[in-house]
């Protein structure tokens, strides 16, 4: 019995200690993409575009929808074109995913974005590709719910 | 073209581009196929100004009864895709066929944003996300629009729909959400880089040439060309909201 007590008591202490244990090896923090290619680098300052990163782009969008400026420098669409590839496997993140670029960070920051339900979040040439899965797919059922229905009326 | 620049004739590159588009207003690569094309983008870091206003002319004489290529080369560029319901399916064009009862007579013409220039759209809309470009084009704002679809009732052309259902897989150029409200931008996106709309684009392509683009404000222009050689009608014309959109023959 009194091995017991000694035995939780360890456990207890080893689980309070775990948090201090991981402060010291530092805050996780999530994992950062870099920009495609070697020698690229991004429009601002690390430091500069983790926090302000939605002014430049809130900036541009106002510009772009009501002036007409497409200027390519603060264009979400810029971001994802050097930022979001796919992996070695050549599998592309979406932004559902964890290892998508702006999910990563904004899911540790527990900041929602909005910006991906009508914008596209990967380049260009990987939507044509997703989308030509997307109506494979969509006719793969199609035939299947009618074959379904066909063995349904002979039965 | 080149070579007048570099003779070293003294003109500014806008003044360059404006004889240039002249010249380049109507170019015939092959006996019957002429590409319209509208050679006066403006810098990527310039904003429009109301100097020019985009305006389209569709003469429905040449605009065939079954021929849906504007249609279709629209969907393409802006990813359009239905869930099979005609009623609520997002539409930026449709072709719509007209019936003289007295005579019989039918006549098919796109019927699409007409981009007024008094556009009851931004009239109603209560958040300002409806609004009107300074060159003329009728846009939404989706980051504002709240999806009251005021618009939609408002507009005499039923040219606007509403996204429904959560999509994806959204083209590019062509932001589209669930909740808001969109309409046909005359692919503002390809006019600021010195295109064509696909729509007229692809008219052309297929040699039907019952649609021109171009600015209502340069008498040059080969649309102004031909609304003073052959005049044009508005739809609805008692509103007085002075479409950018005109039609011939209806």
């Amino acid at each position: 019995m009194r091995n017991r007590l000694i035995q939780f008591t360890l456990l207890l202490a080893v689980l309070a200690l775990l948090p201090a244990a991981r402060a010291i090896a530092g805050t996780p923090s999530p994992t950062i993409h870099e920009p495609h290619g070697e020698g690229v680098k991004c429009v601002q300052p690390e430091e500069e575009i983790k926090r302000n990163h939605m002014n430049y782009i809130l900036h541009q969008r106002d510009e772009t929808m009501h002036e007409g400026i497409r200027t390519k420098t603060y264009s979400l669409a810029e971001c994802i074109n050097c930022h979001v590839f796919p992996d070695k496997n050549g599998h592309i993140a979406g932004i559902e995913s964890e290892d998508h670029f702006c999910h990563g960070c904004h899911e540790y920051a527990a900041v929602q974005i909005d910006c991906f339900e009508c914008h596209a979040d990967r380049p260009q040439k990987y939507i044509k590709r997703a989308a030509k899965q997307a109506t494979i797919e969509q006719d793969l059922r199609e035939v299947l719910v009618a074959r379904g229905a066909e063995s349904g009326v002979m039965k | 073209m080149s070579h007048e620049v570099s003779e070293g004739v003294d003109i500014s590159r806008r003044s360059f581009l404006g004889k240039s588009a002249a010249v380049a207003g109507a170019i015939t690569i092959a006996p019957g196929i002429i590409l319209h094309q509208v050679a006066n983008a403006k810098p990527d870091d310039e904003a429009v100004t109301g100097s020019v206003r985009w305006g389209m002319l569709i003469d429905t004489n040449k605009c065939e009864d079954g021929c849906t290529d504007c249609v279709d080369a629209c969907n393409t560029v802006h990813g359009l895709t239905g869930h099979g319901r005609p009623q609520t399916d997002t539409q930026y064009i449709r072709k719509v066929t007209l019936r003289e009862i007295s005579t019989g007579h039918e006549l098919s013409l796109p019927m699409m944003c007409q981009h007024c220039e008094h556009p009851p759209c931004v009239d109603v809309c209560p958040t300002g996300a409806s609004f009107k470009r300074k060159d003329g084009i009728v846009l939404v704002d989706k980051h504002i629009c709240i999806g009251c679809r005021y618009c939609m009732m408002a507009c005499p052309y039923k040219a606007r729909s509403f996204v429904h259902e959560e999509l994806k897989n959204q083209t590019l150029n062509a932001p589209r959400g669930k909740g808001t409200v969109e309409s046909c931008t005359m692919c503002v996106h390809r006019v600021d880089n010195g295109d064509i709309p696909a729509c007229v684009e692809a008219c052309n392509k297929g040699k039907h040439d019952a649609m021109i683009f171009g600015d209502l404000n340069d008498p040059n222009s080969h649309i102004s060309k031909a609304l003073k050689k052959h005049g044009s009608q508005e739809i609805r014309a008692d509103l007085n909201l002075n479409t950018g959109v005109r039609y011939q023959s209806i």
